[in-house]
């Protein structure tokens, strides 16, 4: 049985740089790395077939370069690594993106049983953590957000327990398989790939899915099919700190002048 | 079906156990702002088990009509009865604006009502407006919100959005208002949902003494704490202000603080009306858990820490003299009155 693993290369926040001229992205010299949440799904699809014996497929849609996050899901434990990427599945939102991600599953459903997709909770890039919720519901699979312990999994009643991490409270829920499960941070720590792990990535075969094998309507991936258009990007006007007092010659000075302004504005009161 | 043919704003109240989630009445201050540009009705969608007090108070928050849906198999909830709910619904009376609270439940609920009826859904809205064309503009931070988008749903209906929770102020209650109720029902069999729910367990009794994402008050410290021991001149002031404390990952990574008040990226996020950041340099990833807060104060010997840049107040100065001055001033100030 399978363990679809869905993970997204995404440019490395702590490098992220807006011109302020343009406002828009500084792209260059900014490395990729693989999307933090998803790393998350890697090793708790590769600690389920450790303990169960699944077989581990990762698969991402993105350009040709995503095929380097997928070589390191090799070095990971993943079993075989799939590239969904052509030209027109560019510029999609979570709309087109689950469309293409869900095809790919479906296509290795009719192979191979599928038991779980696991996904990282969102993106640090676009965060909206839609698409995990929309590959549920085009492929009509149980649907498990904010998971931050898989508890047991029953492979002959084809059923997953988990431990669901919500405001102030947790959740024990039961779901038929097959599901779709995005995970939090919390859930596991990430192993490191070992030497010959890393070797066996570099040799391992990426498959490439592009169009012509997915054969998916043009209008319905990519920047035709996103149905949300972004209309307009901004910087927001952050207004500066109000630094007060000199804390460093007169702390208790400028310590009393923060609580009295606080009360003063009314953000807290005795 | 034609866009046009879509008509009314409609809000999601969510609700837990009966109780509302009070970003459901944020929606609604804001819905009415849009219903009344477009010159259509608010309306408010309730879904739950026994849940029919709810209507009265969308009503009093500024609510028209209210679509209810009140059964046994919304006790608990989940993904599946829930959007089939909702689908039904949009797809009989077509709102063409519809809002939903960017709650855990909300983001599990609104992308899946989204796919199904194949619509536009936007995450995480901080502004709402209308445009000439009568298209919903949605505002929201991306890259960690560095940057604003503004976003629009094209050709269908209805435009979706989630809505942060605090991005929008709560409305005038009148509980004199009245307004009609639409009750409906699906047949939606127990036995048809693959999914079930076990058992609620409350935070603190997972072994958690405090949690720390529904604090109002939250004094958070960094590296610049030094030690587990200093820790508690922050926990002092935490007490004084009825707050918890909180920490970055590099007090985590040194032993200081324990791994549960961990703010983060990969930690908790916390959205309290007032973060106190003693120490902390103000990493994108800390921010990333924390930069939603209504107020934030940074304490910091070093005037270029990023932290200043999200900050609204700060201090610059040695954490360990400012904070327990400023819990002394605090004593002072209530002994006085």
């Amino acid at each position: 049985m399978l363990i679809v693993t869905c993970i997204k290369q995404v440019p490395d926040t702590a490098y992220i740089k807006i011109d302020p001229a343009t406002g828009l992205l500084i792209r260059e010299g900014v490395p990729s790395i693989i999307n933090p949440f998803d790393a998350h799904a890697l090793e708790e699809s590769v600690r389920l077939k450790d303990k169960y014996g699944f077989r581990v497929v990762a698969i991402s849609m993105g350009p040709p370069d995503s095929e380097a996050v997928l070589r390191n899901a090799v070095a990971l434990g993943a079993d075989e690594v799939i590239l969904l990427s052509d030209p027109v599945f560019g510029g999609a939102d979570t709309l087109a993106t689950s469309m293409v991600l869900a095809e790919a599953i479906r296509r290795l459903a009719q192979n191979e049983e599928v038991a779980m997709v696991i996904c990282g909770k969102q993106t640090t890039d676009g965060a909206t953590a839609q698409v995990g919720p929309g590959i549920a519901t085009r492929l009509k699979y149980s649907q498990l957000t904010l998971v931050d312990q898989i508890q047991n999994v029953d492979q002959e009643a084809r059923k997953v327990r988990v431990r669901r991490m919500l405001e102030g409270r947790y959740e024990i829920v039961e779901a038929a398989l097959p599901s779709v499960i995005t995970v939090v941070p919390q859930i596991n720590q990430p192993r490191e790939p070992t030497v010959p792990m890393q070797m066996r990535a570099e040799m391992a075969e990426v498959t490439l899915w592009d169009n012509k094998e997915m054969n998916l309507p043009e209008e319905s991936v990519g920047l035709k099919g996103s149905l949300t258009r972004v209309r307009k990007i901004f910087i927001p006007i952050m207004p500066e700190a109000e630094i007060l007092g000199d804390g460093i010659s007169d702390p208790e000075g400028a310590a009393s002048l923060l609580v009295d302004t606080l009360i003063e504005e009314g953000i807290f009161s005795l | 079906m034609a866009e046009e043919e879509y008509k009314d704003v409609w809000v999601f109240v969510e609700q837990t156990d009966g109780e509302p989630a009070a970003v459901s009445w944020e929606l609604l201050g804001a819905g009415a702002d849009l219903a009344k540009t477009l010159g259509v009705e608010l309306c408010a969608i309730v879904i739950g088990d026994k849940v029919e007090h709810l209507c009265q108070e969308s009503f009093a928050y500024g609510a028209s009509k209210v679509y209810l849906m009140d059964a046994p198999v919304f006790h608990y909830y989940r993904t599946e009865p829930y959007y089939k709910a909702v689908c039904y619904l949009i797809e009989k009376y077509k709102p063409e604006v519809v809002l939903v609270g960017a709650t855990s439940l909300g983001r599990d609920l609104a992308p899946a009502v989204a796919t199904e009826l194949k619509t536009g859904l936007t995450e995480g809205c901080t502004g709402l407006t209308i445009d000439e064309s009568r298209s919903l503009l949605q505002t929201r931070p991306v890259y960690g919100g560095n940057i604003m988008a503004t976003i629009v749903t094209e050709r269908v209906r209805p435009q979706m959005a989630t809505v942060r929770p605090r991005a929008m102020p709560i409305p005038e209650k009148d509980t004199s208002r009245q307004g009609e109720i639409v009750r409906e029902s699906m047949v939606i069999s127990e036995d048809d949902i693959g999914v079930k729910v076990l058992e609620v367990i409350d935070s603190r009794k997972q072994g958690e003494a405090v949690d720390i994402t529904a604090a109002d008050i939250v004094v958070s410290g960094g590296r610049g704490v030094q030690s587990k021991e200093n820790f508690r001149i922050l926990q002092e002031l935490a007490d004084e202000l009825g707050g918890v404390i909180a920490s970055s990952r590099a007090a985590v990574e040194a032993d200081m603080a324990p791994m549960e008040i961990w703010i983060g990226q990969s930690g908790k996020t916390v959205r309290p009306k007032i973060y106190i950041a003693c120490g902390i340099s103000g990493a994108i990833q800390h921010l990333a858990g924390m930069r939603d807060s209504d107020v934030i104060i940074a304490i910091n010997y070093d005037r270029h820490a990023p932290i200043f840049e999200v900050a609204n107040y700060g201090i610059e100065g040695d954490l360990l003299q400012v904070v327990p001055a400023i819990t002394k001033h605090i004593r002072e100030l209530r002994a006085q009155k």
